[in-house]
């Protein structure tokens, strides 16, 4: 039995994973990286449009700060986010972009004078300050009051991930590529560490941890067509499902991004609407408006989404060989600015399409995107149940997003919750209680578990076929549990994937024996962890009897604070089951910064809670208190909901501005 | 109405998996259906999973951002993602990357590479002692620099242009237009505070910015389009001027 110890694993190296690794190396612990690509080549990279951080260095972002970021995030989460983890996180970003700035990213930058955008079609002057000169830039994206999101070009997560892993190198941090968790050891409620496969040789082995980090992004993949990556395919959040014990949130919580390239489902940046862009029908008419007069074409995510599949309804698509589809239409931007702002996005045209974006429109169709939903965890990002297991980025459910992600928050997530878990594991390590008390036993059962798992998998007989399974779980995820949903078809969706699941354990890997690197038996064994990170998905979907953020059912309009201002909370503790077992918690109103409102899109269906008018109430008196008294907006917030000391101790500073310079600040060098 | 009748492709792909024991490097043709818009990436999953279960090959965005998916296409590097079967006539050869570690058929083992030849240059930005303060303004940077930098910084480590390179066929040592494109990156950028003797260093020889003849394998090859000649040329250009300096005794 092969068995390697650590203080602490990662799994997953993307921008989650690694920012938690080089954290934690920082404080003096050892630490490794398992990935089943070369980190560089997770799907971080792909990330194109940008990070939000308040820095409010461009004319467009003047006046940001943590507040309106705050603001904004918990309105696109629709209430669902948890507010302190929130704050938590506005705080960290400007301190988390300014940190990978001094790592390399190469933002780019504001540039003094005037130069033209545009603006609902508009060409507009928009004339920077001198004193910005040369400071991070921003642009616009969907949901935000103000142009908050820095970018580098359209490579934005690929500067990000480029410049992170780098770092990681130079701090000489282990990392093992095509290395596969396959299963967590724990015992007593306590993790240590994971089993895994070797990708290359097929060899199983323990790594055995203090604390164990799950970092592994989202589980786009259980649709037919996603813009995420082929290995997004859910398996740390099926990992820790697995367990038995670790609970996973809010899974039907998934995000549709509104201009995925149709058929192949490549994604095409916000940042092109962001950037002046606008959506057209089958005549060529910019419909946004009409659907939503304020924010148009830049309203949040699933507003747009579930927008253009209304006018899709509409009979107003395109039709192709591939179905009715909608345009992008970035050709009011010039051909200058794409090449120098929207470069990938102008490769994909090319590659893709076949057609140059500065001349044609982009086929485009809301597509799955994102899963909010995820690994629970509480603000520390450790699970709320299992504990030594932490989980950051995309692949929890810490929960910042609540039932709608806003473009942009989410590779700042990743690197603010990396930055966060790596104090609060680097503490848990210095403790004597974080020391391995695992019996031998035990991870030799699990490892011997995998092992015969895999077996049964290559000598099974007359068995299924992984492929079918698969792509039948990929259809009714497509079809039944789409952005827009209805309990008829929720519950035959529900149906068909046990079905499906039961199916699955009598896999056989057909055609392809090897106990090494095997395709065909990959995806046997995740194509069973897939369904039931689907189920969880379905059947959180079909119970929630609501409409919220991109959770949206069709015989639920109404956003029901009354009955389900609640996370979904998620176990399996019986491996012979087909569902899960479900809980709820709830999200309380009196402890909420900002209580339930109306987001501003479409007509106010809320059914309201009472004591969102009570709360609002106390807060205004707070604010009128506050106000006699002459305090700043950082004692207003903390007067409101105090979360200062969740933070560690190292991130509770503030963040300095060109308006808000700080006291303290050293001259700075020219 | 033009009835559009889809080719038949013929893929031959090179197979080899040497995790199992006697086996032999062998050409195997597929045939297979063209469909409209299909590109390597569907075509080769199309194989996998109608005709070969065991085929081995690498994607992961699939939009030609990450670079895992680079072979030999025709006898040329490139991403197999994006690339229109359209494009290609109708018989296809298929190969791994040639240098890198052969993990089987078309997967090699581009990371292991990579990373050694980064903690080799050190392909970090090297700082000056310092007390860095995130809470504090970010350093101001030429817009335009930004750009030239990021520019530079699009590589994408897919390994085309280190299997296009005429040179490293001859010295296995050479860093290849990816480690010189590194160096030209981190070269021009200020927060970086190595000396340009730091950099001779590093990349002052044969296995380095004067082991390239110039073939323009690279360049040729690099599916980002990076100015990779451009760049080496500068870098020979100040390399050489260094190690005049150097020579001379000078050593400032
Ligand atoms: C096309 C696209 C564009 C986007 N653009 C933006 C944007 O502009 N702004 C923004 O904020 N967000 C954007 N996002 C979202 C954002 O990119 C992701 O949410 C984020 O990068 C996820 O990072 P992560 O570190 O959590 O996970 P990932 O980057 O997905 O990394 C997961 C890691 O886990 C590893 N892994 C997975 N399973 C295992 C296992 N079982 N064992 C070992 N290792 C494993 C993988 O190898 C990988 O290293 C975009 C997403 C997509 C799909």
């Amino acid at each position: 039995m092969k068995i390697i110890y650590t203080d602490i694993l990662v799994i997953g190296g993307g921008l989650a994973g690694l920012r938690t690794a080089t954290g934690v190396k920082s404080r003096g612990h050892d630490v490794i990286v398992l990935s089943l690509v070369p980190p560089k080549r997770s799907h971080s990279a792909a990330a194109q449009g940008g990070m939000q951080a308040s820095l409010a260095n461009s004319f467009m972002g003047q006046g940001d700060n943590e507040d309106i970021h705050f603001e904004d995030t918990i309105k696109g989460s629709d209430w669902g986010a948890d507010q302190k983890v929130v704050r938590m996180f506005v705080n960290t970003a400007p301190k988390a972009i300014r940190e990978l700035t001094h790592w390399g990213v190469p933002w780019s930058r504001v540039k003094q004078g005037d130069h033209q955008a545009i603006i609902n079609t508009k060409k507009v002057t928009i004339t920077e300050q001198d004193n910005a000169h040369g400071l991070i830039t921003a642009r616009d994206f969907g949901g935000t009051k103000k142009w908050r999101t820095c970018y580098t070009s359209d490579g934005t997560g690929h500067s990000m991930l480029y410049a992170m892993d780098n770092k990681a190198h130079e701090q000489k941090i282990d990392v093992r590529e095509r290395m596969e968790a396959v299963a967590l050891i724990h015992e007593n409620k306590r993790c240590y560490g994971a089993i895994v496969r070797n990708l290359m040789t097929g060899e199983l082995s323990a790594f055995v941890a203090k604390a164990t980090t799950i970092a592994t992004g989202g589980y786009g993949r259980i649709y037919s067509v996603s813009t995420n990556a082929v290995i997004c395919e859910g398996m740390g959040q099926a990992i820790a499902l697995e367990t038995g014990i670790a609970t996973l949130g809010n899974m039907e919580a998934i995000q549709f991004h509104p201009t995925a390239i149709v058929p192949v489902g490549i994604l095409t940046t916000e940042g092109c609407r962001g950037d002046g862009g606008v959506l057209r029908d089958v005549d060529g008419y910019r419909f946004m408006p009409d659907y939503e007069p304020q924010k148009k074409d830049l309203a949040s995510r699933d507003v747009v989404s579930r927008r253009m599949i209304e006018h899709l309804r509409k009979g107003k698509g395109v039709s192709s060989r591939y179905g009715d589809h909608l345009w992008l239409d970035i050709t009011l931007l010039g051909r200058k600015h794409i090449e120098k702002n929207l470069r990938e996005v102008k490769e994909i045209c090319e590659s893709f399409l076949g057609i140059d974006p500065a001349k044609e429109w982009i086929p485009v169709r809301p597509t799955q995107h994102y899963s909010m939903g995820g690994i629970r965890t509480n603000y520390t990002g450790e699970s709320q149940t299992l504990k030594g297991l932490y989980a950051c980025g995309e692949a929890a459910c810490w929960d910042i997003h609540g039932f709608n992600r806003l473009g942009g928050n989410s590779v700042s997530e990743t690197v603010v919750s990396g930055m966060l878990a790596a104090e609060y594991i680097a503490d848990f390590c210095d403790k004597a209680e974080s020391s391995v008390d695992v019996n031998s036993n035990t991870i030799g059962s699990f490892l011997q578990q995998e092992k015969d798992k895999i077996e049964f998998l290559l000598n099974n007989e007359n068995g299924e076929d992984a492929y079918e399974l698969r792509q039948s779980m990929e259809q009714i995820m497509m079809d039944k549990v789409g952005i827009f949903r209805n309990g008829t078809e929720l519950e035959h969706a529900v149906n068909e994937l046990k079905a499906l699941l039961l199916r699955s354990n009598n896999i056989e890997v057909k055609r392809s024996k090897s106990r090494a690197a095997n395709p065909a038996l990959v995806n046997a064994y995740r194509t069973q962890r897939m369904l039931k990170i689907a189920l969880t998905a379905a059947y959180g979907a079909l119970l929630r009897t609501e409409s919220r953020g991109a959770h949206s059912r069709e015989d639920y309009p109404e956003r029901n604070d009354e009955e389900w201002l609640k996370r979904t909370i998620m176990s399996w503790p019986d491996p012979d089951s087909d569902v899960p077992v479900v809980s709820y918690e709830q999200l309380d109103i009196k402890s909420m910064e900002l209580p339930p409102g109306f987001r501003g899109y479409g007509k106010d269906m809320t059914i309201q809670h009472p004591d969102s008018e009570i709360r609002r109430e106390e807060i205004k008196k707070c604010l009128s208190n506050a106000r006699e008294q002459g305090m700043d907006r950082f004692k207003v917030q903390a007067e409101l909901m105090a979360y200062e000391d969740l933070l560690p101790e190292k991130y509770r500073g503030k963040n300095e501005r060109l308006v808000e310079p700080l006291a303290t600040r050293p001259s700075r060098k020219s | 109405m033009k009835i559009e009748t889809n080719r038949r492709l013929k893929i031959s792909i090179l197979r080899f998996d040497p995790h199992v024991k006697g086996d032999k490097p062998r050409m195997e043709t597929y045939e297979i259906e063209e469909a409209p818009g299909m590109t390597l990436f569907i075509a080769l999953n199309d194989i996998r999973q109608h005709h070969d279960a065991s085929l081995k090959f690498d994607f992961v965005c699939r939009a030609g951002i990450c670079g895992s998916c680079a072979m030999i296409i025709n006898g040329k590097p490139d991403l197999a993602c994006r690339t229109l079967t359209k494009k290609l006539p109708g018989e296809i050869t298929l190969a791994p990357l040639p240098v890198f570690e052969l993990i089987g058929d078309l997967s090699v083992f581009t990371g292991n590479w990579m990373r050694g030849l980064n903690e080799r240059l050190e392909a970090w930005i090297h700082e000056e002692e310092s007390e860095f303060n995130f809470n504090l303004l970010e350093e101001p940077m030429e817009p335009e620099l930004a750009d030239e930098i990021y520019e530079l910084d699009r590589c994408i480590e897919c390994g085309c242009c280190v299997a296009g390179c005429g040179t490293i066929q001859m010295r296995e040592e050479f860093v290849g237009a990816v480690g010189l494109n590194k160096i030209a990156r981190y070269q021009l950028d200020p927060r970086d505070k190595r000396s340009d003797k730091d950099y001779y260093d590093l990349i002052g020889d044969e296995d380095g910015v004067f082991g390239c003849m110039t073939l323009l394998g690279c360049e040729d090859v690099c599916p980002k389009n990076l100015p990779l000649q451009s760049k080496i040329a500068y870098l020979r250009r100040k390399m050489l001027t260094i190690g005049m300096k150097d020579k001379s005794g000078c050593g400032c």
